[in-house]
């Protein structure tokens, strides 16, 4: 299949910005990947974007100008950003369009995720027994693996820790405040065995990203960086999800994150232990443990000794969430995948900063899981 | 309270082509897409599969908390005989006594699934 180039990425800040809208963050993010590509908005012919809550991605034009073009939106949860990715590199692979824009954005109030069984489908016995809490289903779900495959506490502590010290060196993070795996330990319990900075936030956000066929990136970039290959999977029978009465099937569930990334994989031809930087989601802190084995990066387990070991820090093998992920960016929804594509395209650039990751990388991996069960892969090369 | 017990029982659905096991009672199953299921009561025993503990009040509304008011307590997931595992709230003594796997019992239905370790029962008696 043809190439796609990523040619320019654009990132608003994150975190809260309460004389912005979550509109006015895409705006910003998109000017960027503009500027980012040296194009200028009439040039790009097909668009895809959305946000979970704050409005839809078509209206932006009326901010980018008024030039005709086919914009789609994008309403995919977590993987809005990853759809409108895999949307635009459809476009481009077609030869429908050689200049193609991906946009993701939201704006999330404190509590945002306050969801009510009406909404999920589920009796009010649910609301009126406390079981709408988003929070449980991360506790239930990391206690089972903890006990299962021997993940201690302080490797919980460990993935926040290094969140927040990513964060740090992160301008555009929300959270730039390191906090020690001790004191992330010993806060107050939200749901065992998570604590509450083990936790990300609702947070705000836009993220931009322009592909071009290999004609149209020729002439704006030399050195581009590739989307090798994208894929979005939703969930197959026994997975086990948020507000789930039930988690069908026997043994172990299955795990829509693990579909995703085999078949990014596939797609690219490429294994996971070619990926020299990975951006993986990390709702909570527990998710990252079980995201590295879910997408093939270590065996179920051998996240206790990878992380004791510092393999994931930005000096370990494999650096993941260099720029502190969502617990020290924040969770605007439909901007997260693309935050997470803007990270991998800036660290294969070698344009990361403090926090760029030595050995020129190659090769890198963005994962975003969300409800009810979907999740987007990416597989960039420089 | 032998009686009591016998009577509460989960309402679930068994797919008649592959024999998947759902709950709530579901017409078309999640496995083999097709419709045509039998209801059927499902084991009133299980294991604790995995818990945590709600350690804050939920939001009120939608959430109504005791009328002693609200105190922390375990969430998790029964693994039945079925092979299925049933999201409720556990009652224990201590919440320990659910680690590892441990033996429950269904105790109510409503609002939610409820289940309760041994010892817990024999104190309710
Ligand atoms: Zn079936």
């Amino acid at each position: 299949m043809p190439n796609v180039a990523i040619v320019g990425v654009g990132l608003s800040r994150f975190g809260r910005q309460p004389d912005k809208s979550g509109r006015r963050l895409a705006v910003e993010a998109v000017q960027q990947a503009l500027h980012d590509a040296g194009v200028a908005w009439p040039d790009v012919q097909i668009a895809f974007g959305g946000s979970d809550s704050s409005g839809l991605a078509d209206t932006l034009v009326s901010d980018l100008g008024l030039t005709g073009i086919p914009f789609m939106n994008v309403k995919n949860g977590c993987a809005t950003g990853g759809s409108a990715l895999l949307s635009a590199m459809s476009a481009i692979r077609s030869g429908a369009a050689d200049l193609a824009l991906a946009v993701g954005f939201d704006k999330h109030p404190r509590g945002a995720f306050d969801p009510l069984p009406e909404e999920w489908g589920l009796p009010a016995g649910y609301g009126e027994a406390g079981l709408m809490v988003t929070t449980q289903f991360f506790g239930i779900k990391i206690a089972r693996y903890t006990r299962e495959h021997g993940i201690t506490p302080t490797t919980l502590a460990k993935v926040a820790e290094k969140a927040y010290r990513n964060g740090s060196v992160n301008p555009n993070a929300w959270r730039r405040q390191p906090l020690s795996a001790e004191a992330i330990a010993a806060a107050d319990m939200v749901n065992d065995p998570l604590t509450r900075y083990m936790f990300c936030s609702p947070g705000e956000g836009g993220a931009a990203v322009l592909l071009a066929s290999p004609s149209a990136a020729r002439q704006l970039d030399d050195a581009p960086v590739w989307l090798r290959a994208a894929a979005t999977r939703t969930r197959r029978f026994g997975s086990f999800e948020v507000f789930s009465p039930a988690i069908q099937g026997t043994g172990t569930p299955s795990s829509v994150s693990s579909d995703a990334a085999t078949a990014v994989f596939e797609a690219a031809g490429v294994a996971p232990c070619d990926i020299d930087v990975a951006q993986l989601q990390d709702t909570e802190s527990g998710a990252e443990v079980m995201h590295l084995a879910e997408c093939g990066f270590c065996e179920h387990g051998e996240q206790e000794k990878l992380i004791a070991e510092g393999e994931t820090e930005i000096g370990g093998r494999l650096p993941v969430n260099t720029d502190g992920g969502c617990i020290a960016n924040g969770e605007p929804i439909g901007a997260s995948g693309l935050r997470q594509v803007h990270e991998v395209v800036t660290q294969l650039r070698g344009r990361a900063g403090d926090r760029q990751v030595s050995g020129r990388p190659r090769l890198g991996f963005t994962h975003v899981y969300g409800a009810p069960g979907i999740s987007a892969c990416t597989v960039l090369e420089r | 309270m032998a009686s009591t017990q016998q009577t509460v029982a989960l309402a679930g659905s068994r797919c008649e082509g592959c024999g998947a096991v759902a709950f709530p009672p579901s017409e078309r199953c999640m496995h083999c897409g097709v419709y045509g299921a039998s209801r059927i009561r499902l084991s009133t025993q299980g294991r604790v599969w995995a818990y945590t503990i709600q350690r804050f009040p939920p939001k009120s509304p939608p959430y109504v908390p005791p009328p002693e008011g609200f105190r922390p307590f375990a969430v998790g997931y029964v693994e039945l005989p079925e092979g299925i595992k049933v999201e409720a709230v556990l009652d224990c003594e201590e919440f320990t006594d659910l680690d590892a796997g441990s033996p429950v019992s269904l105790v109510a239905t409503e609002p939610v699934p409820r289940f309760a370790t041994v010892s817990h029962q024999g104190e309710a008696v």
